[in-house]
């Protein structure tokens, strides 16, 4: 699959452009102040997928909050469209940026229509239209128009309401994806079958992805690009095929796990099996 | 006779229309006011943990003060307001009855609204806020469409709750001059009259119950997105203030308004004025059970129009003297003193309510004793009883000192007992009330006071200032003045403490004008 993939080359302007941003948060109770993200320059090309890998606490989240002003940065600037954030107002930008949270962060007061439906609805496009969408977007991440639409949440499983939120980060026809591990909860089974599909999606739609995930096996086979997070820091940015040049131990330990395990698996598995 | 068939359910039902109306409007006037102060705070104050401590801390000091309590401070604080609103934009408003009613209640009304709807909303799961901007809300709109539907339950219990206790507390609204369902609460206790009482009961509870299920179905409503049900308990609401904002209508404003403070006697009196009013062609209704700090001011501002009082109390309470004055002197000197308030002393009834060593006529006769003096000799051997305040008052440290009493001991007493105690020689004398029906009930006899030591009680007939001309109402009760002796109120407070429908004021009252025809 990797060796299908063109090389992207960079066009002039990124979708997304981070120049030296910096973020700390408030240890809170006097604490000395917790870097979050320290002087990261990174750039996302138009169409581009990238995924985001580092631990817990590595400030992954807060580098992918800054490009919709979830949070501001304390220094730097982050660009989205050739544009600074900070001039823009956050509202319309969020409007404008598909994003699909942890656990879905699907309403749950909300019948997935609804949810589906919510950005075209806050960006005035009138109903009949948003139900059209809704029914697109259903098809679109394959989920059956009859048995989900009225449904809430809460009666789906994690697999059907990750989908919705992928559903709903696209209704309003954004040029962005942003993706907060949000296969990180399934099992492996559902999270393969949704990554492929949401790759798929990606192609499809000529989207520009960034994905977070701690899970460096997922990063290699859905993203272009990898950066690698640790304690704020960018690590190391590049394909994976770039990544195994790195000087970083840390990086090298991180590709060292899919390959370990996928020679394991071959080992362990015949080659012609019923799989 | 049946307690089901017992004539006082029939005269507690007549009443309910006018109860049951004023305390519908009373309370949810108050309920809707403390919503509308409460939710905005509750939002406004969410996020930030100073504010959101004061605003609950200050909620919860409010809840702390007894209801009762409250809504006594809030009429002398609005009357205050009032005579500065017209001294300065020159209009006033009536700080009697419903304003103070609705202000002391909207407070109490807050703190589970405050607390609930705080509580709610940072209940809410964070990452549906972070998700709610994520996809492109405004704060309001994250507010509106998230936040708060979410929230949504655990508010509305805090509204179900703060219903109930303003529901509940209104009760107590009675004597600030707000009519309410308590009218029947205070009246029955005061008059014994376990019919009203237990009525009163009912039917406030009932009240709660009917809206905690209607606000029930508006939650209901909501949380299911089912817009019917949601509409039947709004229409329930409103169909329950409709029906009783119609017989308040339908009632003539012009009509006297005689005053009774929370004891039987008042009862009976304020009974028998109106009973007289409406036979001179005037209308006429009561408002009972007026705490006696309240009374006197809602006369002076017209809120009322006349009621009885007792010159002693006058005296000492309302314009804080604590010398004894001779009896014609002390009401020469009030009538004075009214005046300036431009309130017009009408007249005394002819009897007195005033405190008096009491003790069994039979044992008096033995002993020989007529009088306080008599007494104070014998007093070493002997014990005496008196209610709460008796023993604190200026009246028994003047009786002391006129007559050298000294007693072998003295019991504090709750007033209904003390009659009871006396008459069975579980104490030797006991600190009555002179027009006490007990006295004849349990043939009880009350001691001389030749030096004059206790201060004067009679009881007295005030006209508002806006009737100081009123020629017709007091033509109406002219006849009243003078005729009513202290054998006839005795017996007229002994039929009231009665448990039968005979004993209800309005027949005793009927009774007492009979007896005033005989003279």
């Amino acid at each position: 699959m990797q060796s299908q993939r063109p090389t992207l080359k960079m066009p002039a302007t990124p979708m997304i452009a981070y120049a030296h941003v910096a973020k700390t948060f408030d240890g809170g109770n006097g604490a000395e102040r917790v870097v979050a993200v320290d002087d990261v320059s990174l750039e996302v090309a138009e169409g581009e997928f990238l995924a985001i890998v580092g631990g817990s606490g590595s400030g992954k989240t807060t580098l992918l909050r800054l490009a919709n002003r979830l949070i501001d940065a304390d220094r730097g600037t982050v660009m989205v469209e050739g544009e600074d954030v900070r001039a823009t107002d956050p509202v319309r930008l969020r409007r404008r940026i598909g994003y699909v949270f942890q656990h879905g962060g699907l309403f749950p007061h909300m019948s997935v229509a609804a949810n589906i439906g919510i950005t075209p609805k806050l960006l005035g496009t009138p109903s009949y239209k948003i139900a059209g969408r809704v029914d697109e977007l259903l098809a679109l991440v394959r989920l059956d128009r009859a048995l989900h639409r009225d449904r809430l949440p809460g009666e789906l499983s994690g697999g059907q309401r990750q989908r919705v939120g992928v559903a709903r980060a696209l209704a309003a026809n954004p040029r962005i994806v942003l993706m907060d591990e949000p296969f990180g909860a399934l099992d492996p089974l559902t999270r393969d079958a949704l990554g492929d599909d949401y790759r798929a999606l990606h192609k499809k739609l000529a989207l520009t992805t960034v994905m977070i995930t701690h899970d460096m096996t997922e990063a290699i086979l859905l993203a272009d690009r990898i950066a690698v997070m640790c304690a704020g820091r960018l690590l190391a940015q590049g394909t994976p095929a770039e990544l195994t040049t790195s000087s970083e131990a840390y990086v090298i330990e991180l590709l060292r796990t899919p390959r370990r395990q996928s020679e394991r698996l071959g080992a362990l598995l015949p080659r012609d099996g019923a799989a | 006779m049946s307690i089901l068939t017992d004539p006082r359910w029939g005269e507690a039902a007549a009443h309910l229309p006018d109860y049951l109306g004023n305390h519908v409007r009373v309370s949810v006037t108050a309920l809707a006011l403390g919503l509308v102060v409460s939710l905005p705070l509750a939002i406004a104050a969410r996020n930030h943990p100073l504010s959101r401590g004061a605003l609950l801390g200050l909620a919860s000091i409010v809840q702390t003060v007894p209801g009762l309590a409250l809504l006594a401070l809030f009429y002398p604080l609005l009357l205050a307001l009032a005579s500065l609103t017209v001294g300065w934009f020159g209009f006033g408003f009536s700080a009697f009855g419903f304003l103070p009613a609705v202000l002391a209640l909207a407070l109490y009304s807050m703190l589970p609204v405050l607390r609930n709807t705080i509580t709610g909303l940072n209940g809410v799961d964070p990452s549906l806020v972070e998700a709610a901007q994520g996809v492109g809300m405004t704060p309001s709109q994250s507010l509106f469409s998230v936040e708060l539907p979410l929230a949504l339950p655990i508010i509305m219990a805090g509204i179900r709750t703060s219903a109930v206790w303003v529901i509940g507390t209104a009760t107590l609204s009675t004597p600030i001059g707000q009519t309410s369902l308590g009218n029947y609460i205070f009246a029955g206790l005061q008059t014994q009259n376990w019919v009203f009482v237990l009525f009163g009961c009912f039917a406030s509870a009932a009240l709660a119950l009917v809206v905690d299920q209607l606000l029930a179905l508006i939650e209901n409503g909501l949380r299911g997105r089912k817009r019917l049900r949601a509409a039947f308990g709004g229409a329930g609401i409103a169909a329950l203030v409709a029906a009783t904002l119609v017989p308040t209508m339908a009632r003539s404003s012009s009509s006297y308004i005689v005053g009774a403070k929370t004891f039987a006697e008042q009862y009976v009196l304020s009974a028998l004025i109106a009973e007289r009013l409406r036979a001179a062609g005037l209308s006429a209704t009561s408002r009972e059970g007026l705490g006696s700090n309240v009374i006197f001011d809602a006369l002076a501002t017209n809120d009322i129009d006349v009621y009885v009082d007792y010159s002693g109390t006058l005296w000492a309470n309302q314009f804080h003297h604590t010398d004894i004055r001779p009896r014609e002197e002390l009401l020469g000197e009030l009538k004075t003193l009214l005046a300036k308030q431009h309130i017009t002393l009408f007249g005394e009834l002819g009897f007195e309510n005033a405190y008096a060593l009491v003790m069994p006529k039979a044992r008096a006769d033995k002993l020989g004793i007529r009088s306080i003096a008599d007494l104070a000799t014998r007093a070493p051997a002997l014990s005496i009883a008196g209610d709460y305040e008796f023993f604190s008052r200026p009246e028994w440290a003047g009786l002391q000192k006129a007559y050298g009493l000294s007693f072998r001991t003295q019991r504090q007493m709750q007033p209904d007992f003390m009659y009871a105690a006396v008459a069975s020689g579980e104490v030797d004398v006991i600190a009555g009330y002179t027009s006490d029906g007990l006295i004849k009930k349990y043939d009880l006899v009350v001691l001389d006071d030749p030096k004059h030591a206790m201060p004067p009680y009679d009881a007295i007939v005030l006209l508002a200032p806006k009737r100081a001309g009123d020629e017709k109402l007091q033509a109406a009760l002219q006849p009243l003045l003078g005729s009513i002796g202290i054998d006839a109120m005795r017996e007229a407070n002994l039929r009231a403490s009665g448990n039968d429908a005979s004993s209800s004021p309005d027949a005793v009252a009927r009774w007492l004008w009979e007896q005033i025809g005989k003279q």
